[in-house]
């Protein structure tokens, strides 16, 4: 039935159509393409043609259209805001709605250009089609097999490749099989359910809605037609039911019920299920609805579940198919899809939403970015803007989550600044379980704390850090290590000094080394969040550097007690001079290193000074 | 709207929902979501169609409770008597918490769509008024109506549509908004508008009113009503109030409303539908959108997009 066959049914029984379109089917889809290849005008003519666009709709795009009296501009119909028309650009994602025969059809607008990754991600979080455009002039590009990587990352199953300005190749059908071929070989990799290529004149309407006569050696289906019959997910006898508790219903003392929405899968009155975290099983008593009790429910229902057993269940748990429990765990790898101006803090605690909890959360490290002009995983310390990589995540609480692959309901999560409260990233979490994601050294207490950087900064308001005193044998490091340990604790910070007095450790000695074990003891120190003060002598600058070299030269602060000699010689309580029985060899810092001398000033001033330059870095 | 599969124990698999199905689920998932994660939220009620759909949605979200917040009506004083009848009806029978504001200031100042334009009318009644209530009432998330077909500018409108402070929305720095999971993250003063019903159609509401027998105005249905033609529109004569021109003289025509606001500034449509089948039919054929009879859009181009910017929905 085409389109004035469809006006022809609501004119003679509208009954009869609004039973039909009562049936019809959702589906959602992503346009992704630049501005040059013709994507806007695509969809423009899609509504157009399907009448998806209103009379004065039309009307406000032919008085913005630059020409009067050309031809429709029809990229003007999707090219929404203000500042964007001004631009003449697409700049974020743009919804538009418009239903044939047999389905209400939900597309999600994003340009394609390399800057915009994170539009055409948000884009495509729901959409179960990706529409992509490539220039039949121009061939397979680069930015093409960006698009398509991004649509596989984000789980969509069905790619749908159209081949534009054919009218500008005269329908040439070797065009079209040169880049069915080439591309085809890309995509086929990328784990698509299916792969559909369409010659097309969006300018033309070729092939969009209504077939082209130009093309005749194409049988295939017209892009709406291929809209029309692409298979839809449905719920399948393997779908593990899934189900995160959004709220409690207690309307009165007799009744409660747990409202959500199932991620997936399906459930029935009578049927076993657990609760997580709490990991209690029980039955389902009853499934409610508005207009009555259920049966059964599937996804992607919005039901309340009462349950037989008085089981404590609030918002953020999740009821799960008891033999087929999701995994339950606060550490996991995945790949993230960063969205933010400010790059990726890795020493930064964020709130990460999945399904219906907000956790605390922290970045573990980066394991590899996305090189997206080749995709490849190049070697990465942070994501930026409209990168993408591969990151391990360590949550506070655990989550209970699929693969993305298995379930995107399950397996999807955003980050959120916690001081700006925006949405920073997108994440899916990967297969592979968090025990084998590969420890990226950035939690340097290893695999085995529960305890992220993150949190300790949290609880001791500070971030652990090394002050290194260096200096001849007398020139005063132990006094000054104590008094600023002493400043530091007067202010709240928790701080711990290392000297070769402590009992503790070995080293120091007549030349005053450095322990031998220095550059873990202080990464360690530093790691547990603590200010650690070593005052050792530590005259060799390859010493000290490899401790800088451990804990990161953010984190240490090297302090040169620059007394002189001869005061050195006459405070010395270590007998240092004597056992040495020669001049020592001492190699002084560099000049990024902070200076103090007791023969300037006396030690508390000293400390305080000191104290004040560390605390901002500490405390940032 | 719940699916026949659904009334047994056998036939679940491959299994799906219809499009209003999911768009039902989609938004009362969105409702319970926005009531658990704010601490105060209130839902804008315009008496209109969409708010219909969007209290009747409400309703079913918490059955068998009642939604636990208030739903606020912005009174500029000069909404058609019928939408005030049917409001206090409607809440009274549903045992629905009901606010109503008007901008006391301005009706002290006497601001009137025939004095002051509707331009300026609206921002003191309808956007000033919105901003007051919202303040006073110290609510963090706002449900609107509002859907993304209505207008251009609207396609981009997130589901949680972020306020600053002043209640104004930046269509430059909205966060982006991926999959089911909406971002309720804010700072103290600033608040959140939360569209359930942004993926819905025209048709798609009025599918789901006809198919849920969801009560409305009946100013929406066909029937003789006093008129005056001004400037190409179809003015009714709700009260003493209206200000005839010279020579104007009310006249009774068959008339439906397709959107309804202030009476003055509502331009009624020609029709002879009186049943819901019969208007969906006509709003099919006449290829017109919706705001065609909202007087207030025809200001310049975009200027949905302004009032946007300015707090209005």
């Amino acid at each position: 039935m085409n389109s004035e066959q469809e006006r022809a049914l609501i004119e003679r029984d509208i009954a009869e159509f609004l039973k039909r379109h009562q049936e019809k089917e959702l589906l959602r889809f992503v346009t992704v393409g630049s501005v040059d290849d013709g994507k806007s005008t695509l969809i423009g003519r899609l509504l157009h043609d399907t009448h998806g666009i209103y009379e004065d709709q039309l009307n406000a795009v032919r008085r913005a259209s630059k020409q009067e009296g050309a031809d429709i501009d029809f990229s003007l119909v999707t090219d929404g805001l203000r500042a964007e028309r001004e631009q003449g650009i697409t700049i974020d994602v743009a919804y538009r709605y418009f239903a044939t025969e047999k389905r209400k059809l939900i597309i999600a607008d994003t340009p394609g250009h390399v800057q915009y990754t994170r539009n055409m991600a948000t884009g495509a979080s729901t959409a179960h089609v990706a529409i992509t455009l490539i220039d039949a002039r121009l061939g397979v590009l680069q930015q093409s097999r960006r698009h398509a990587f991004i649509a596989s990352l984000l789980g969509i199953p069905e790619l749908t490749v159209c081949v534009n300005k054919m009218d500008l190749v005269g329908f040439d059908r070797a065009v079209f099989v040169q880049i069915q071929k080439e591309f085809g070989a890309f995509c086929g990799k990328l784990g698509f359910t299916g792969i559909t290529f369409i010659p097309v004149s969006a300018l033309g309407g070729d092939n969009v809605v209504a077939r082209s006569t130009r093309a005749p050696w194409y049988d295939g289906p017209t892009l709406l037609q291929h809209l029309e019959t692409v298979p839809l997910p449905t719920v399948q006898e393997d779908d593990a039911f899934r189900y995160p508790v959004q709220l409690v219903l207690r309307p009165n003392l007799g009744y409660r019920a747990f409202a959500g929405q199932l991620a997936s899968g399906r459930v029935r009155k009578g049927d076993r299920v657990m609760v997580l975290p709490s990991k209690k099983t029980t039955t389902v008593a009853g499934i409610d609805s508005f207009e009555g009790e259920l049966a059964a429910a599937f996804a992607p229902m919005s039901v309340a579940l009462r349950l037989e057993d008085e089981i404590d269940v609030s918002r953020g748990d999740m009821l799960v198919h008891p033999e087929r429990a999701p995994e339950v765990k606060k550490r996991f790898a995945a790949m993230l899809v960063w969205m933010s101006e400010r790059p990726l803090d890795l020493e930064k605690s964020y709130f990460l939403k999945h399904a219906t909890q907000l956790v605390r959360a922290e970045v573990e490290g980066v394991e590899h970015a996305v090189d997206m002009e080749h995709l490849d995983p190049v070697e990465a310390k942070h994501l930026e803007l409209n990168d993408i990589g591969k990151v391990v995540v360590s949550c506070h609480k655990p989550l209970f989550f699929d693969p993305y692959r298995v379930c995107r309901a399950t397996g999807a999560f955003v980050l959120i600044d916690p001081i700006s409260n925006n949405t920073v990233a997108a994440g899916m979490i990967q297969a592979e379980s968090a025990g084998a994601a590969k420890d990226t050294g950035a939690a340097q207490l290893g695999p085995h704390s529960l305890v992220s950087r993150g949190e300790r900064r949290e609880r001791l308001e500070q971030t652990g850090a090394i002050v290194w005193l260096t200096g001849l044998p007398g020139a005063g490091k132990t006094e000054l290590a104590y008094a600023i340990e002493r400043r530091l604790f007067d202010l709240s910070r928790v701080a711990v000094v290392v000297d070769p007095d402590d009992g503790v450790t070995t080293g120091g000695g007549p030349r005053g080394g450095s322990p031998p074990h220095a550059p873990e003891l202080a990464s360690r120190f530093a790691d547990a969040g603590l200010v650690a003060i070593f005052a050792f002598a530590s005259p060799l600058a390859s010493d000290r550097d490899a401790v800088k070299e451990s804990v990161g030269a953010e984190r240490f602060f090297e302090v040169h007690v620059a007394t002189p000699i001869e005061r050195c010689k006459e405070r010395d309580q270590r007998g240092s001079y004597d056992a040495l029985h020669g001049p020592l060899e001492y190699e002084p810092p560099d000049a990024f290193a902070a200076r103090a001398s007791l023969a300037e000033n006396d030690v508390d001033t000293l400390a305080r000074e000191l104290v004040d330059v560390l605390l901002p870095r500490i405390t940032r | 709207m719940c699916p026949r599969s659904a009334l047994s124990l056998d036939g679940l698999t491959d299994v799906r929902l219809s499009h209003l199905q999911q768009l039902e689920a989609e938004s009362i998932h969105i409702i319970r979501e926005a009531t658990a994660e704010f601490d105060t939220p209130v839902m804008l009620y315009s008496i209109g169609k969409d708010s219909s759909v969007m209290a009747h949605l409400a309703r079913k979200a918490f059955h068998p409770g009642k939604p636990p917040f208030p739903f606020m009506h912005i009174d500029t004083t000069w909404k058609f008597r019928a939408m005030i009848e049917f409001r206090d009806r409607y809440c009274t029978e549903h045992g629905l918490e009901l606010i109503v504001h008007t901008n006391q200031e301005g009706l002290a100042d006497n601001i009137n769509p025939f004095d002051h334009g509707s331009q300026k009318y609206t921002t003191v009644m309808k956007t000033q008024a919105l901003l007051q209530a919202l303040s006073t009432g110290g609510f963090d998330a706002a449900f609107g109506g509002a859907r993304r077909d209505e207008e251009r500018s609207r396609a981009k409108e997130r589901i949680y549509s972020f306020r600053d402070r002043y209640g104004q929305w930046d269509p430059k720095n909205q966060r982006p908004e991926l999959w089911n999971l909406y971002n309720g993250r804010i700072t103290k003063g600033e608040s959140v508008r939360v569209f359930p019903l942004s993926n819905w159609t025209e048709l798609d509401v009025w599918l789901y009113i006809h198919l849920e027998q969801i009560p409305i105005v009946p100013l929406y249905l066909a029937a003789e009503r006093p008129v005056v033609e001004r400037e190409g529109a179809l003015i009714m004569v709700d009260d003493e109030r209206m200000r005839l021109l010279p020579g104007e003289t009310p006249r009774m025509e068959m008339v439906r409303f397709r959107t309804l606001g202030c009476y003055p500034l509502s331009g009624a449509i020609r029709s002879t539908a009186t049943t819901l089948p019969e208007i969906i039919q006509e709003m099919l054929l006449t290829r017109f959108s919706e705001r065609q009879g909202r007087l207030i859009d025809f200001d310049e181009d975009g200027s949905m997009e302004l009032k946007k910017r300015e707090g209005y929905f």
